[in-house]
């Protein structure tokens, strides 16, 4: 049905990327009019295939499969779920307004937007492969991107944190990968799909699954990130150019998330119900923890990064509390956060291209002078600290009712109410960081600092009506990441 | 009344507040008041529509109306949905909000005239969030489930902040905006896992549904009294009871007509309402009512005592104002006691026991909010708060002076004012509750006398002493737009303890048989109404003494008692250990710095250390690497050796 669609919303930011780096002699506005009709069709697609997906019968919709290597019964193989379908929609409308945000980039523009567009289209790819080893290598593709938008067009320490990215994530790869080869020498397959259906029954047991299980883990609590290997995160977002760090926190992180119940939740049930107390309480670590150490930070953008690490926490409460309200509640709190952060890196960058200035400590005033940017950064940071109304607090509402209230996992209540208490501390620093930028006495120094100009005012907009739809009508989404987390959540009886 | 028309008591200022963010901020002149009057007009309707409520709910059967919900959210067997409850005490609430607002938004359209022409702020902003705010308080009063309403409960908290911070770049107007949100918020998390709580055991957030539990037994025991108990920090948190009083008295930065309808009369005394909403829940637990009784009674007299010493005029009012909710609570949980003790907590016992501290809210809201309009008509003549600048207004502010009188008298508890009848009823009930609790309770009814009058004679007796500038050298009464509102509060604050007479209020709250007073025999019923009258004229004669006629000196009386005096004047130091010990020191500079050590040391050192650890090794390695062959040969040679031994030792 509709096969055509998924491969088209991939291809089309790859063709962007094809046609700016090959043809010669493109102006920069023509370049950035290619990037901006490529990944605003792929959009249109995103939401043309959001439309049209079947509420009624769920499961794997838009499938195309084709034998890819016949050797290992590889196959490229697309297709989205319940699961999959909101960040492919997230992902695809972050890809846009990227173009959008760059919209002043005057650096080396055909290597940046080639760049920009094809790290879109290998996080599109990950979120819609359902072949093992094609997740795999979409999901190493986006490192070389991401590497170059911030070794080239970052700030501050950039060649350190662009290494430090490179790295971590082919550390945390290194590991993905050993998890996905013993998978396949022990069923047989690179189906995500064949795999989960056989619920886990071994063909031929080379090691312990929970072995398996953790090779895969340590793989996406990189990514997510996870306490204690999240540090390459709060550098990576700080020296990266603000289309980099949108991406990063919007849509990227995402991946772990999204791995972890495609992969881990749903291939090893027993497993993941075995070890959840742990996990949940790396998750209750990563959530006070993260929060902590943000209200340190001075930094307007490291703040937001720390932040990330504090709010992903609770996709990772909602993911092993293992309950099917829990768990689209992680499921929404990645759309959430996406849309939150990404505004907050947007209006962050904004806010530093138009003062020149991100030390928390000398800004100050600055709603007087650019009222637009601060009330949106305000939207965006109210959201983030779980204001009803704004996705945030769907997002997060959902989740801590969904975890409490699971039934398979012994002790969740006293996760859940420890990480309620991150949002008090969210409070804390959001409000912190709002007062430090925009409210108390104008300075003279940013007398005539330029608020957002017409385009800018078009991506806020979008971004915050999204927010707000998302929060006043969470359903439009929940009612779409049961179908795809509700199969899962069965199997372990949640 | 069709069910339609009861959304659109919330729906009106939602609409006001959608049309001056969208309409009449891109078209307007900067200083046009016509956000003001399009918010008048919304909220006029909603108090037309909250009258007919209150009529349609008087005369309905059980004083209940059903309306039906709508569904929401659908994830399995986990529904969310909104609805509307539509009772006696949503009634009251109703009509509380919307007169008390009404006043409010008329009176400002004066009050803010000043700051539009001279400090270049403009209607738009300020009206277009108290629409929002009036909006979200009206959604909390109609919430028939504890999900939405804690909706709304974050939502007048929100607009609170915006509020407070209304002049944000003065900094201590951001850090008073900034305090009160986060204090609020650390109550909140009590009132979150109190709702996390309930669902887990229930399955639903329904109210009505949750009382009927308790009442059968199917929520119970621990369950119940950590619920309660949750909900009620919750309600701490906003209603500003000790130990999360901190945040309101500096909240007083925001304009003040956003302190007379939010931080005297409704958003703060929402946590009262909550306690009220769910007051079936909490009449099943001895140790939840009996903390909310001991909590009230205890944040009454600690928050007078601080209003006895304050010179600004606000600033007395917000300590009165804290004082006042303790009160409500005292009522709340001194009739979940006496219910306890009677033993029988039915549904209906428990929503009738509510009357007393309801009743109290009701007459509250609206002399405090007319005492706070009164002083910042007061501010408009004079250019301060700080009382020792003002005196003799009485003269030259007539009205405001007169109407300030009637507010503190109502607030004193003298007959037959409003605020006499709620208060004897909560001294009553308290001294059915426990002893000890009635004690206090009679102390700080002196001292509210007391600190009222201090403000009155220091205020609009004596000479006039100058005010804030030069320029306020000749103060005059307020422009009528200021002073109409004023009045009409005034006739509220007289006459709205009469609906209680012969117990109708109480009758109309659910309960059967209430003792019933009139205006006279009151007296003669029971001696403590005489008691209390008696303790609150020897307030007013004190203050006299010190600050009207000077016959005592307040000087020396504070010279005498210096210790007991700085206490009071540093807010028995809160302020002090919360921000500067706990939040500075312990957290921030402590634990918070510590972690963000070992992030920046340990964590990331770590990963730092082993990728220096890596390119150390390789260096060694590398210089391994010779290319010279004897090396290589020397390497193999000892290599099989090892081999050698191993397998020798092994064998």
């Amino acid at each position: 049905m509709d096969s055509g669609y998924l491969l088209a919303i991939i291809l089309l930011p790859v063709a962007g990327t094809i046609l700016i780096a090959f043809i010669p002699g493109l102006s920069e506005r023509l370049i950035r009019y290619i990037a901006a009709v490529s990944t605003l069709v792929s959009l249109i697609l995103a939401v043309v295939i959001f439309a049209g997906f079947d509420r009624v019968i769920g499961g794997i919709q838009y499938e195309m499969k084709a034998s890819w290597i016949e050797a290992v019964n590889a196959n490229f193989h697309l297709g989205v779920d319940g699961l999959s379908l909101p960040l492919v929609l997230l992902t695809a409308f972050l890809g846009f307004v990227v173009v959008l945000i760059s919209w002043k980039i005057h650096e080396r523009v055909r290597e940046y937007f080639a760049w920009l567009l094809l790290l879109e289209a290998s996080i599109l790819g990950v979120f819609c492969s359902l072949d093992l080893l094609l997740f795999f290598i979409f999901w190493e593709i986006e490192v070389i991107p991401m590497y170059f938008l911030i070794s080239i067009w970052g700030t501050g320490r950039r060649e350190y944190s662009s290494i430090k990215y490179v790295l971590y994530t082919l550390f945390g790869s290194a590991f993905m990968l050993a998890g996905i080869l013993s998978l396949y020498f022990t069923t047989g397959s690179l189906s995500m799909v064949d795999i989960a259906n056989r619920d886990g029954v071994i063909v031929q047991s080379i090691m312990p699954v929970a072995v398996i299980f953790w090779l895969l883990i340590i793989g996406f609590a990189v990514k997510l990130p996870v306490f204690p290997l999240h540090t390459w995160l709060p550098d990576a977002h700080t020296d990266a150019p603000t289309a980099g760090s949108v991406m990063l926190a919007g849509a990227l992180i995402k991946m772990g998330g999204y791995g972890m119940i495609r992969i881990c939740v749903s291939i090893f049930p027993e497993v993941a119900q075995q070890f959840a107390p742990l996990l949940l309480a790396l998750a209750v670590i990563s959530i006070l923890y993260g929060a902590a150490v943000t209200l340190r930070q001075t930094d307007l953008k490291r703040m937001i990064a720390y932040s990330s690490v504090s709010h992903m926490g609770f996709v990772l409460l909602g993911v092993f509390a293992l309950g099917d309200v829990s768990l689209t509640g992680a499921g929404l709190q990645m759309v959430s956060h996406g849309l939150l952060t990404g505004l907050l890196f947007a209006m962050a960058g904004l806010t530093m291209h138009n003062v020149e200035e991100r030390d928390l400590t000398k800004l100050g005033g600055l709603a007087r002078q650019m009222p637009v940017i601060a009330i949106v950064f305000s939207i965006a940071g109210l959201g983030s600290l779980g204001l009803p109304l704004t996705s945030g607090f769907a997002a997060e509402f959902i989740t801590f009712t969904g975890a409490f209230s699971s039934t398979t996992v012994a002790g969740v209540e006293v996760y859940t109410l420890l990480a309620v208490l991150g949002v008090v501390l969210a409070a804390g620093y959001i409000l912190w960081m709002l007062q430090r930028t925009f409210y108390g006495p104008v300075l003279e120094q940013y007398n005539g600092v330029k608020d957002a100009d017409k385009l800018e005012k078009v991506y806020m907009f979008a971004f915050v009506a999204l927010i707000l739809l998302v929060g006043i009508c969470p359903f439009i989404l929940t009612d779409v990441i049961k179908l795809g987390v509700s199969p899962i959540a069965m199997l372990i009886g949640g | 009344m069709p069910s339609q028309a009861f959304w659109l008591i919330f729906l009106l200022p939602v609409i006001s507040f959608v049309l001056i963010a969208v309409l009449v901020k891109p078209f307007t002149r900067r200083d046009s008041p016509v956000a003001g009057y399009i918010t008048i007009m919304a909220i006029t309707g909603s108090v037309i529509l909250s009258i007919w409520t209150l009529a349609e709910v008087l005369g309905a059967p059980h004083h209940e109306i059903h309306v039906p919900d709508i569904t929401w959210v659908v994830i399995g067997d986990f529904t969310i949905k909104m609805g509307i409850i539509m009772d006696s005490l949503t009634a009251v609430m109703l009509v509380v909000v919307t007169v008390v607002s009404l006043m409010v938004q008329i009176y400002s359209l004066g009050y803010m005239e000043h700051f539009v022409h001279h400090d270049g702020d403009t209607y738009t902003r300020y009206y277009a969030w108290m629409s929002l705010f009036t909006a979200s308080m009206l959604g909390l009063i109609i919430a028939d489930n504890l999900l939405m309403m804690f909706v709304f409960w974050e939502m007048v908290g929100l607009c609170s902040y915006l509020l407070i911070g209304y002049w944000f770049h003065k900094p201590s107007a951001a850090n008073a905006a900034k305090k009160a949100f986060i204090v609020t918020r650390f109550g909140d998390f009590g009132f979150l896992a109190a709702i996390l709580v309930l669902f887990a055991n229930t399955g639903t957030f329904d109210t009505a549904q949750l009382s009927d539990m308790a009442a059968i037994g199917l929520l119970g025991g621990g369950a119940l009294t950590w619920a309660a108990i949750g909900i009620f920090s919750g309600a701490m948190g906003k209603s500003a009871q000790f130990p999360l009083h901190v945040w309101l008295p500096d909240a007083m930065e925001g304009p003040t007509p956003v302190s007379a309808l939010i931080h005297s009369a409704t958003m703060v005394s929402a946590g009262v309402f909550l306690v009220a909403r769910t007051f079936p829940i909490f009449a099943h637990s001895i140790e939840a009512v009996t903390l909310v009784a001991a909590i009230g009674a205890f944040t009454a007299i600690f928050a007078a005592s601080m209003g006895l010493v304050m010179n600004d005029i606000k600033r007395v009012l917000a300590y009165s104002t804290i004082s006042q909710l303790g009160y409500m609570m005292l009522a709340l949980g001194a009739a979940g006691i006496v219910l306890n003790h009677e033993g029988h907590v039915t549904i209906e016992a428990a929503k009738a026991a509510v009357a007393i501290g309801i009743f109290h809210l009701f007459t509250h809201a609206f002399f405090k909010s007319l005492l706070f309009l009164g002083s910042g008509s007061v501010n408009h003549a004079t250019g301060t708060f700080d009382m020792r600048l003002m005196g003799g207004l009485r003269k030259v502010m007539p009205w405001t002076y007169i109407t300030f009188l009637i507010g503190s008298l109502s607030l004193a508890g003298i007959w037959p004012l409003a605020g006499f009848w709620s208060k004897d009823e909560i001294l009553i009930t308290a001294l059915d509750g426990n002893k000890l609790l009635f004690v206090l309770a009679m102390i700080t009814v002196f001292m509210t006398a007391f600190y009222m009058f201090r403000v009155i004679f220091m205020t609009f007796h004596g000479e006039y002493r100058g005010g804030e500038s030069e320029e306020y050298s000749h103060p005059h009464e307020s422009s009528k737009v200021m002073v109409l509102p004023l009045v009409f509060l005034a006739v509220l604050s007289v006459g709205v303890g009469w609906w209680n007479l012969g117990g109708n209020f109480a009758k109309f709250m659910g309960e059967h048989h209430p003792h019933g007073v009139n205006l006279f025999n009151v007296f003669t019923s029971s001696p403590w109404p005489i008691i209390s009258l008696l303790l609150a004229l020897a307030g007013i004669g004190l203050a006299y003494l010190m600050y009207g006629s000077k016959l005592i000196s307040a000087e020396k009386i504070g010279a005498r008692f210096k210790m007991f005096y700085n206490a009071l004047i540093n807010k028995y130091w809160f302020d002090e250990l919360y921000e500067n010990i706990i939040v500075k020191k312990v957290l921030l500079g402590g634990i918070f710095a510590g972690l963000q050590e070992i992030d920046a040391n340990g964590v990331d050192g770590m990963v730092n250390s082993t990728a220096s650890g890596v390119f150390g090794s390789g260096n060694i390695v590398r210089r391994l690497q010779t290319g010279q062959l004897q090396l290589y040969g020397l390497f193999i040679g000892l290599g099989a050796a090892v081999i050698a031994i191993v397998l020798f030792i092994v064998n």
